[in-house]
């Protein structure tokens, strides 16, 4: 008993890694929701309208210049919408099934959060990678196994439903995941072709991967893997023109029709992590990880290179998370039976293709 | 007529993938995101209002601060949601404009009712009634949503009147009592 508080209540190392924990938490969930004031305001710019720029702060407001920055912005926009979900009545509807309509929010967010631990930012000046797991080799194989996971989600919440419109969601977000995990599998191994060497035994990180980027970028050398890749996580991350789960015009909300209050806010929370994290992975994958720019790996030493790199890193995200955002709005949604045909017909056999000819490529180059 | 025969090719493959559309559309979304926004912030800015608007019904006064309005109830008969109430009255012997003889006693218009259609804009003989500028109506009861007539005159104010009919009328009359002496 002693030993067991000694080893993890009163270990260093046991604050130290909570405390990081707790930093990627909130940070992964300030992205989440400040990607919902991008989408709200990237959709009016879209539209020609203004978007959130009332909700403010009797204290903020009373700042001089950055007080009503924030306002316009809408920056304090996304805690108005958190508290609201929060102090909503949590309503439990009589016809579902209770236990797993409430296991399903945490069931969706869960995979959203421990995806994130694999996740790489940026490189200390002592070569260290700034992430929440240092030295995992299987990095992209543990991402994909767990972000799959948050359908499980959305389909114990269609089911427990207990009604049409979120089964018939639930349903299609199943079969759009299996069908486009394929693609997407097969894609990644194109480039993992590429990069792992096998005297190395972390094939699979996602460190080494961004190392293997120092010079040129994947996405030039692979950009059909790149461009299936980036299909398949719109259709992963559940986005237009993939949503087929929520698809509001034809099914109400989708898998979330019967949800309010603050379950609605974390099946919320979860897609946009979803998103966060697709965008990582292909950030990781394809555009360079913390380089800076495709031919200049490094711009200057220490700690001023990794800010650099964490900077780029972020700002690559931010920059991902508005392409999700503008594809949204331009792009209409894919009926159910197109979006099985893309995937199976389309997708699918160019993965492969693809896959063997360099495969071919390597065999021959020796 | 010479027939013209529609081209019906089929899609290249170009645009069965998609992507060129794709491309396109960002493109039409980008410069729309550039373009600055076409909203208006409603409370403190307010829209210009054109000409010939047919907003909240009023009543109005020619320049002299004469009361059109003769309560002939043209405008209660044509009202199609029956929203307009008049109670007709006399005006006295002893008022420089008796000869106009009548003038409404109260005139009630209930905007719960109101269509904003014209007609009784359009109907009226004395030019009396305008649907003016005014688009916001607001009330707490169901009695603040009816314009009584004194309500109508304050939002009517004075128009600029073209004819004077009644003014001409009584220099007509005038004139033809001294003809006849």
């Amino acid at each position: 008993m002693e030993q067991i508080l000694n080893d993890l209540v009163l270990s260093p190392a046991w604050y130290y890694t909570a405390a990081r924990g707790l930093l990627v938490i909130v940070v992964l969930m300030s992205i989440a929701a400040y990607s919902v004031l991008l989408e709200r305001k990237a959709s009016a710019w879209i539209q020609g309208r203004v978007g959130p720029n009332r909700t403010s702060h009797p204290v903020i407001a009373w700042i001089p210049f950055l007080g009503t920055f924030l306002m316009k912005g809408g920056f304090i926009q996304p805690a108005a919408d958190g508290l609201k979900f929060l102090f909503k009545e949590d309503a439990l509807p009589g016809h579902v099934r209770k236990i797993t309509y409430i296991l399903a929010p945490c069931v969706a967010l869960a995979p959203a959060l421990i995806a994130l631990v694999m996740l790489p930012f940026g490189e200390l000046p002592n070569g260290k990678i700034i992430t929440l797991c240092p030295g995992a080799d299987v990095g992209v194989l543990f991402m994909f196994a767990i972000s799959s996971l948050g359908v499980y989600g959305i389909a114990l919440a269609g089911w427990s439903a207990n009604s049409k419109y979120p089964f018939l969601g639930a349903v299609r977000g199943s079969a759009q995941l299996i069908s486009y995990e394929l693609a997407m599998g097969l894609s990644v191994l194109t480039v993992f072709l590429a990069t792992a060497t096998p005297q190395e035994n972390n094939a699979l990180s996602l460190v080494s991967m961004v190392k293997a980027q120092t010079g040129i970028w994947n996405v030039f050398v692979h950009p059909i893997a790149a461009l299936i890749f980036l299909i398949c996580i719109f259709a992963e991350a559940n986005r237009h023109p993939f949503d087929m789960p929520e698809s509001e015009t034809d099914l109400v909300g989708g898998f979330h029709t019967e949800y309010g209050a603050f379950k609605f806010g974390l099946f919320f929370v979860a897609e946009y992590s979803h998103m966060v994290i697709g965008s990582s992975l292909f950030i990781l994958m394809f555009l360079g990880g913390w380089h800076i720019l495709p031919w200049v790996p490094t711009i200057g030493t220490g700690v001023v290179a990794s800010l650099l790199g964490l900077a780029a890193f972020f700002i690559k995200l931010a920059a991902f998370l508005f392409f999700f955002v503008w594809v949204r709005w331009t792009v209409p949604r894919f009926r159910y039976d197109q979006v099985m045909r893309i995937g199976w017909r389309v997708l699918l056999p160019i993965a492969v293709a693809n896959l063997i000819v360099y495969f071919l490529w390597y065999a021959f180059k020796g | 007529m010479a027939i013209k025969v529609v081209q019906r090719r089929p899609l290249s493959l170009a645009e069965r993938t998609y992507l060129p559309q794709i491309l396109a559309g960002l493109k039409v979304t980008w410069d729309n995101l550039r373009r600055p926004p076409v909203t208006l912030q409603y409370p403190d800015e307010r829209p210009t209002i054109p000409q010939g608007y047919r907003g909240v019904p009023t009543l109005v006064r020619d320049p002299h601060g004469r009361e059109k309005c003769v309560s002939c109830q043209l405008c209660e008969f044509v009202c199609p949601p029956k929203a307009i109430r008049i109670t007709p009255g006399e005006i006295s012997e002893t008022a420089e404009n008796t000869h106009v003889e009548k003038a409404p006693k109260e005139f009630e218009i209930n905007m719960l009712r109101c269509i904003y259609c014209g007609l009784c804009q359009e109907v009226c003989p004395e030019e009396a009634i305008w649907l003016q500028n005014q688009y916001s109506m607001t009330g707490r009861t169901r009695e603040e949503m009816v314009n009584n007539k004194a309500k109508l005159y304050e939002l009517g104010g004075t128009l600029p009147d073209s004819h004077y009919k009644w003014d001409k009328k009584k220099a007509e009359a005038e004139k033809q009592k001294h003809a006849h002496h």
